[in-house]
């Protein structure tokens, strides 16, 4: 077979989404952030959203979120992205809003915005990438750091007397009831990134359907930020983030 | 035409509110106005005070410090501003828990008994119309009429039906002046 | 009608898209005049109250990065908060309206009327090198006036706008003009007059970011070599001042705000007495207008300015009057006390006009 035959349409298995832009992504090998991005515009073309999607980017790894992701973006000042999103939503109801935030931006500098945003029901989705770690920044704790995982900043593990409890937020946004749907996946495997996929679909119908806030986070591996190969990531967040953090959803109304 | 008036007492005594219907008087009026009120928490209770400026001519300062017409109603107000009448001038006051009386010869000085003239009305809220009603009898900036006027556009719709009682006490508080 | 309160009803009037605050001493009037208006019944506006003025100010960005007249108002702690937004939305070149009702600090401070954020506003406030176009209203006229001209001129530059007004202005009532309802922009004149706004790829346009970071130095460099380039043609077009009695005075008044009325009285007050007493009153405090002021500089006296600071927009006036010997000295009250004319004239004449 020659290669005019394989890439014929009849034989085409997969392809890239349209949406995710042809360029080197700065993010490591191994890093999640590259899936998610993936799975976010094919979900967006799929819903055939490309002409009213607005993605607001936050400040961590993903900043540059706009690079790679070919709709309307905005970047927001550091955890302030469910603000930006919220004033977004309501002047332009008709469009598909949502964020793309990390750990610190989200359960750390961005508490505030991000409960209040879902206590008011924003009809917005928060995609939430938890990888336990700042990566961009290189490697010191996130709120949701495990007890004992070493950062730069918890250079011999994090300590409770020090430093407190992992945060387990979406536990916590499940609560409000502006939420409508949260929900915890990965992408390590095939299977979990379509579930992840299914998720963020779900998501985004409820934004559209305004049915409140939705959120879904994301466990991710940042293999540089935690010293380990990526296969090795892979097998460290099963053993140990899945623990603390157990994927499935935490409320579908 | 240029009528530099504070009016002060109690936070809850409509002090605020009065400066604000005269205000409206003197634009239904076509003047030019200004009301300038002390604002936060001492609204609440404590010492309240508004400057109001009506002039016939573009208005400077809404800040002053000397006033053509002063109407106190408590002894602090009473003590801080009897000094900041302009010779010439007029002051009102409301004898009720009055210990020490104003003393000075240069300015008209009047006492109403608005408080106790109150206790005679069916409400106690008409009590600053009752006291604006003696200013405009001691010191006629403008009509009557016209606050009138002002009160109906001050007041949203539903509260109209009051109208009536506030007319009652202006038409009072002019008889106190005597 | 009050300051805050006229502001507000202008907003509506000018078809804006959105407003967001929170509430803060003295120009809680704003949100509370706005709610009661119910604007979405009948324009559309959005009226939201944020959880903090931190996120106020980064629903202003949202907004803004949409092409919408959007605006929020506060107070100076308030307002030091907003920082952080301000500078995003310069560095990002999106056009918005923040009213800043100043009251006494620093700190928690005092809520009466203060014009102590006068460097805050005029010399950036946030951090990098930005400007922000500062318009000082003087009288409830002018507070609803300028909410039009901030956002005409926002747009127009792509640029945050400030009103920069205080306690007295804010609640003080006065004899208003206000304009009739103008009808809020459609997408498709939002799609025309602002291409760069977020609002989806509506025929496969090219994606629009609205972005402030730039990793790479030369670009960066370039960014703000852009921004440096609207701020001097601002400079060059928009300076705006009210001048009265300044051709042939042999003293000037400096002022601004409501200062600027206190200061009116007091030049009556001198010309009562027989002195020729000039008033100059910025009303863009940033672009200054140095060459006005510079101008009378030449020909007077002696200068006071008079604020609610401890020496502020001194600091500009010196500038303005740099090549001249014209002597400059300050009046000026702080914690929230606004002097009275006649304590200003004393001043004029101990410091000026007796010297």
């Amino acid at each position: 077979m020659e290669v005019n035959d394989i890439i014929k349409p009849e034989n085409l298995v997969y392809h890239k989404p349209a949406l995710l832009k042809d360029c080197t992504m700065h993010y490591c090998p191994g890093c999640s952030h590259s899936t998610v991005h993936k799975i976010v515009c094919e979900v967006i073309e799929e819903m055939g959203a490309t002409e009213y999607a607005i993605g607001v980017a936050p400040v961590g790894c993903a900043v540059f979120a706009y690079n790679y992701i070919d709709v309307d973006m905005s970047e927001a000042a550091h955890g302030r992205a469910p603000a930006v999103a919220t004033a977004i939503k309501r002047l332009q109801p008709d469009k598909l809003v949502f964020t793309y935030q990390g750990d610190g931006d989200l359960a750390a500098i961005g508490t505030c915005e991000t409960i209040h945003a879902a206590n008011r029901g924003e009809n917005i989705t928060i995609i939430f990438i938890n990888n336990a770690i700042y990566g961009m920044t290189g490697g010191q704790m996130a709120p949701t750091t495990l007890l004992g995982q070493k950062t730069a900043t918890t250079p011999y593990g994090r300590r409770v007397d020090l430093n407190g409890y992992p945060l387990a937020i979406s536990n916590l946004l499940a609560q409000l009831d502006g939420t409508c749907f949260v929900t915890r996946q990965s992408v390590h495997s095939p299977a979990a990134v379509r579930k992840a996929k299914a998720a963020i679909r779900k998501a985004f119908e409820n934004s559209m359907a305004r049915k409140g806030t939705s959120v879904v986070e994301i466990i991710g591996t940042c293999n540089s930020g935690w010293k380990l190969s990526p296969v090795d990531a892979n097998n460290w967040m099963e053993e140990h983030m899945f623990e603390k953090y157990p994927i499935g959803d935490l409320k579908n109304v | 035409m240029k009528q530099e008036i504070i009016i002060a007492g109690f936070g809850g005594q409509g002090v605020l509110s009065m400066g604000k219907i005269l205000a409206y008087a003197g634009l239904m009026e076509d003047l030019e106005v200004t009301w300038m009120p002390s604002y936060g928490p001492e609204q609440r209770g404590g010492t309240a005070n508004v400057t109001v400026i009506l002039s016939d001519k573009r208005i400077s300062s809404p800040i002053i410090d000397s006033f053509t017409t002063a109407v106190v109603l408590n002894q602090q107000s009473l003590d801080k501003f009897e000094s900041k009448v302009k010779p010439g001038g007029v002051l009102i006051y409301d004898s009720y828990g009055i210990h020490r009386e104003p003393t000075r010869t240069d300015i008209t000085i009047y006492r109403v008994n608005a408080m106790e003239a109150t206790f005679n009305l069916k409400s106690s809220k008409t009590f600053n119309m009752l006291v604006l009603g003696a200013l405009l009898k001691a010191c006629p900036m403008v009509k009557i009429e016209s606050v009138l006027q002002g009160l109906k556009k001050a007041l949203p719709e539903r509260l109209h039906h009051l109208l009536p009682a506030n007319e009652e006490a202006l038409h009072l508080g002019e008889s106190l002046i005597k | 009608m009050k300051g805050n309160e006229a502001l507000a009803i202008s907003a509506i009037r000018y078809g804006c898209d959105g407003y967001f605050g929170y509430p803060i001493t003295p120009q809680s009037e704003v949100l509370e005049t706005l709610e009661a208006e119910m604007p979405w019944e009948t324009t559309g506006m959005v009226v939201l109250q944020a959880e903090s003025e931190l996120a106020s100010i980064n629903m202003v960005f949202g907004g803004a990065a949409c092409g919408k007249a959007v605006f929020t108002s506060s107070s100076s702690p308030g307002l030091s908060l907003m920082q952080e937004g301000i500078s995003y939305l310069a560095a990002a070149e999106l056009p918005a309206l923040v009213v800043n009702v100043m009251r006494g600090g620093p700190g928690l401070g005092t809520i009466h009327p203060s014009q102590s954020d006068y460097f805050q506003a005029t010399k950036g406030g946030g951090h990098g090198d930005y400007h922000c176009i500062v318009l000082a209203p003087s009288s409830v006229q002018e507070m609803a006036d300028f909410v039009w001209l901030g956002w005409d001129l926002a747009f127009k530059y792509r640029t945050p706008a400030m009103i920069l007004s205080d306690g007295v202005i804010g609640q003080m009532m006065e004899k208003v003009v206000l304009p009739d309802q103008r009808p809020r922009r459609t997408e498709e004149e939002i799609r025309q007059q602002c291409p760069w706004a977020l609002n989806g790829r509506k025929g496969l346009r090219k994606q629009n970011i609205v972005r402030s970071l730039e990793l790479d130095s030369a670009k960066m460099e370039l960014n703000n070599i852009r921004f440096q380039e609207t701020y001097r043609t601002i400079e060059a077009n928009e300076v705006r001042i009210e001048m009265i009695d300044t051709d042939d005075c042999d003293f000037l008044l400096v002022a601004f705000g409501s200062m600027a009325r206190v200061c009116e009285k007091v030049k009556e007050l001198a010309t009562d007495d027989g002195y020729k007493v000039g008033l100059a009153r910025p009303i863009t405090l940033w672009p200054f207008p140095y060459e006005q002021i510079g101008a009378v500089a030449k020909h007077c006296k002696g200068i006071m300015v008079a604020e609610l600071n401890a020496g502020q927009m001194i600091e500009d006036v010196r500038l303005a009057a740099k090549s001249t010997e014209c002597p400059i000295v300050h009046y000026g009250r702080m914690g929230g006390i606004v002097p009275n004319p006649e304590e200003v004239y004393e001043a004029l004449k101990a410091q000026i006009i007796n010297k």
